[in-house]
């Protein structure tokens, strides 16, 4: 079932000899040859508008207000690039090695190298469009370090830099509006893929203003529809982040892939209450300054500035001093969760670790002052000093979590606490970003391909641009020469009627339930589940409650939610009752997903699985593989393997010590 | 605490709407002012009514999707903050609280407090970009900006196109978010091709969409979120000034 497609020949060419010998479309019959997007975010706003300047007829579907809206949005810390304009060493190699060791040797090389091999080129592209990335006095971009990483390659606009870079491809995709090129259709959600003779050949999508169902044709669809950490209810996406597209496709026959990788991102600022409704981040780039700390000793309840220096314990330099604070996510969560769990936590909730600036502040004021030239400053100056720079480099972030927290982050270190944050799962896609099922193409965290079980930090940004701008403008066109003689079809057709008829049927079947508890209610419940037994560690006993729970879960939600209003008119209720089902039947994949993977691998930790010292203990005879599962039917997947060859870079236990 | 709140419903674009007014209890000062609003819909559900619809999305201040007057001011109390990241420390108990959608011409009520703010898009459509294909970009440091240029740059593109300058501004102005892009892009070398058309059409396109004129009072930069200032305004009367009396 599975072939990913890899091209033969060495690693480092194989993307040129694809690019050099895949097919084209020529000018005349691009016009005539249409594409859906879904989601505008990196992936979905880069690929739409590449394709509409090459001469494709795209639609564009997004559920926000405007294109510009898109969770890419939120992304703070940067982008990550083999430019090597620091002269430290880096090379695509070295990037495209990072990568494949941060996933924990769980991605595709073939697919890597390429995304280390047009990083590059991403950055040139976004500098073009006047994405204004920080500079250096003489006018050079600036980069900064990440964590996994001992070179400094990440661009970056203060902690906005999703903002700056989305607003560059909606830009970019705006511009194809204007053009004629691209029709958007905003406040839009897709509800099913259609399939004539086997391929895919249109969406249903509700217009979510009056809650019409509209079929939409095109010759292929890209699901640009990012992550589905919202599984976990808490987490740093959007409140409307979801998997519905995506699951959607993956009923109709895509393989999901790996859906237990779900990321856990060691900075962001604790839950409050069970009023909590998302979590935020704290970018990673402000491992690169502060230091995490707990009190050496358990359940101290000094405050932060009372307790000295040789009181304090911290972990990561004690455990990994080659890379201290800046280890990858994975190995930073599960430290802080295992430091909380001894008793050494902090805070009201002693579920919190600090993120101290107190080091940073004092050694950025020493510099200050010694370019001044300044030998007797005082202790007062050299602090002021300090604060300013930490306020030019991070200010937005601070500023956010002292609106959220009301404590001053400059005077007392900021308490952190591990979220949900990414998923390196998705639906299965080929080296041309297919899914298994014909004509859909996923990109961007939609798909599961190129961080393995762990992604590093300033790479999702990177990796929906390489996806949108740089590879599906090669590989669709190789689809999609071999679709210049179909004509489009008309919404008309029987597969039409038929995928809008089913998609009513479910929408008059929720409504009709008429039960007594609400959809977040419910979504909460599936969070609560997902987090406890499918979250930062996992075990056997666990997973197989957590399946049985969400099972019951999903046989409670079916016979009494509560979804208020009418059909036809907006109805955020009835949106979010669509999405909820969907997450429950994708948290007992994961489940099982977690259950049969009896290894530990970057952000999938079994308990069963570890090393004396408490690393991730992987099992590569058994499981260096991408598990591919295939839909058949409810709470039922058949489970395919594609092997992992490792033809360059040997595999090992990741060292970060 | 315990709170009364006075919100604005409306069934939809064409019908009236009025203020309902709602009772929320036990609501904690950790909360964000959307979580009280989730609060408050959860026991409208509870209770057989409709929730109140209202934008909102990243809930971390960059979205630019939530948009409500809180008392009467665009986002509420708090200075250089969205509604999404005010928390309920800015009130106490006994409170009673006023929420409307944004009001003006241009941005037609959608449901509730949810408008329609395409309008912004199509400002951008008519120019607010770049024209570079993908692919045809130069290696990104050939072409070295100072600094200080490229810092103002930025500080204009930190605009989340939320809504609140025209909200606040007594004629409906959208002048603080066009000058934010017309700045950005002006400010940039890579701006410069396009420099003059850009601003005479994305000013055209905001005058078709019935937004207000301008009369420097200054509302917009005191709500914007972001801190957008209104130098940049001065900026965007500049480039097009200069582009209206010198041909390209």
């Amino acid at each position: 079932m599975l072939n990913a497609k890899i091209p033969a020949g060495p690693l480092e060419t194989k993307w040129n000899e694809y690019k050099g010998h895949c097919k084209l479309v020529n000018p005349a019959n691009k016009r005539k040859l249409e594409v859906i997007v879904v989601g505008t975010g990196l992936a979905g706003a880069s690929a739409a508008a590449s394709l509409g300047e090459m001469g494709y007829k795209v639609k564009a579907f997004c559920f926000q207000d405007s294109p510009r809206r898109a969770h890419s949005i939120a992304a703070q810390g940067g982008i990550n690039a083999a430019k090597n304009y620091q002269n430290d060493g880096d090379s695509v190699f070295r990037l495209f090695y990072d990568t494949i060791k941060g996933g924990d040797y769980r991605a595709r090389e073939a697919n890597v190298h390429r995304l280390a091999e047009v990083s590059t080129n991403i950055i040139d592209q976004c500098v073009a469009q006047g994405v204004p990335f920080a500079r250096e006095y003489g006018g050079l971009l600036s980069n900064r370090s990440f964590g996994g990483t001992q070179v400094q390659r990440t661009f970056y606009a203060a902690g906005q830099t999703g903002q700056q870079l989305l607003i560059g491809a909606y830009q970019a995709l705006e511009r194809q509006v204007a053009l004629g090129n691209v029709k958007m259709m905003a406040r839009h959600e897709m509800l099913d893929v259609v399939m004539v003779e086997g391929k895919a050949r249109g969406i249903i999508a509700r217009n979510l203003v009056n809650g019409e169902l509209e079929r939409h044709f095109g010759h292929a669809v890209l699901l640009c529809t990012g992550g589905y950490g919202n599984v976990f209810y808490l987490s740093t996406n959007a409140m409307g982040s979801n998997v519905t597209a995506a699951w959607k496709a993956h009923r109709k026959g895509a393989a999901f892939a790996n859906p237990c990788y779900t990321q856990i991102h060691p900075t962001c600022i604790p839950v409050s209450g069970d009023h909590q409704s998302k979590l935020t981040l704290m970018s990673e780039s402000l491992r690169n300054d502060g230091r995490i700390w707990v009190p050496a000793k358990q359940g101290d309840t000094r405050k932060a500035s009372d307790i000295p220096e040789e009181e304090r314990d911290y972990y990561l330099e004690r455990r990994y001093p080659a890379f201290g604070n800046l280890v990858p996510r994975d190995v930073a969560s599960r430290a802080a969760k295992e430091r909380c769990d001894a008793g050494y936590g902090v805070g009201t909730s002693k579920q919190a670790v600090y993120l101290d600036y107190a080091a940073a502040i004092e050694r950025y004021g020493k510099i200050e002052v010694s370019k001044q030239g300044n030998d007797h400053a005082s202790a007062e100056e050299i602090i002021a000093l300090g604060k300013q720079v930490v306020k030019e480099k991070y200010g937005n972030l601070f500023d956010m979590y002292s609106k959220i927290t009301g404590e001053n982050p400059y005077e007392v270190p900021m308490r952190i606490y591990p979220a949900v944050h990414y998923t390196m799962g998705g639906l299965w896609v080929d080296y041309e970003l297919q899914t298994s099922l014909p004509g859909v193409f996923a990109l961007g965290e939609a798909n599961f391909s190129d961080h393995g079980a762990n992604r590093l930090g300033a790479s999702a940004l990177m990796q929906g641009l390489a996806d949108g701008y740089f590879v599906i403008p090669y590989t669709l066109g190789n689809y999609l020469a071999d679709e210049i003689y179909a004509k489009a079809i008309s919404t008309d057709h029987p597969a039409f009627a038929d995928a809008e008829k089913a998609v009513s049927d479910r929408i008059n079947t929720l409504m009709n339930i008429k039960g007594k508890q609400s959809v977040e209610s419910f979504h909460k419940r599936l969070g609560k589940i997902m987090w406890d037994k499918c979250g930062m560690a996992r075990n056997e006993e666990g997973l197989k409650q957590a399946i049985a729970e969400v099972q019951a879960l999903k046989a409670e939600f079916w016979s009494d939610v509560r979804i208020p209003g009418s059909i036809n008119e907006m109805n955020p209720e009835l949106d979010k009752a669509n999405r909820v089902a969907d997450f429950i039947e994708l948290g007992e994949l994961m489940c099982k997903d977690a259950l049969n993977r009896n290894e530990s691998c970057g952000g999938h930790f079994r308990e069963e699985y570890q090393t004396p010292e408490g690393e991730a203990l992987r099992d590569d005879a058994n499981f260096m593989y991408v598990a591919a599962w295939e839909f058949a039917g409810e709470s039922n997947w058949n489970l395919h393997k594609e092997a992992l060859n490792y033809d360059v870079i040997k595999p090992s236990q990741r060292n970060y010590k | 605490m315990n709170l009364t709140l006075k919100v604005w419903r409306q069934q939809n674009t064409k019908a009236d709407g009025k203020f309902e007014t709602y009772q929320v209890k036990n609501i904690s000062h950790e909360m964000s002012f959307l979580e009280m609003i989730d609060v408050l819909n959860e026991q409208l559900i509870v209770e057989g009514a409709e929730p109140v619809a209202f934008d909102h999305d990243c809930r971390e201040g960059i979205c630019g999707m939530c948009s409500m007057y809180i008392d009467g001011k665009p986002h509420g109390p708090w200075q250089a903050n969205t509604t999404c990241q005010l928390h309920m420390r800015a009130f106490k108990d006994g409170d009673t609280i006023t929420i409307e959608p944004w009001r003006a011409n241009a941005f037609p009520v959608v449901k509730d407090l949810m408008v329609d703010r395409s309008a912004f898009d199509r400002i951008i459509q008519a120019g607010g970009y770049i024209s570079v294909n993908t692919g045809n970009a130069v290696d990104g440091n050939s072409l070295p900006i100072n600094k200080d240029k490229a810092d103002a740059a930025f500080a204009a593109a930190m605009c989340i196109g939320c809504g609140a300058c025209v909200a606040a501004c007594k004629n409906s102005s959208a002048m603080l978010f066009l000058s934010a892009k017309v700045s950005h892009l002006a400010l940039l070398p890579q701006g410069e091709p396009e420099r003059k058309s850009r601003v005479m059409n994305m000013v055209a396109q905001m005058d078709k969409e019935g937004f207000g004129a301008c009369t420097n009072t200054g509302a917009c930069e005191a709500t914007c979120p972001k801190e957008i200032s209104l130098t940049n305004i001065a900026r965007l009367n500049q480039e097009y000034l200069a582009a209206s009396i010198t041909s390209n």
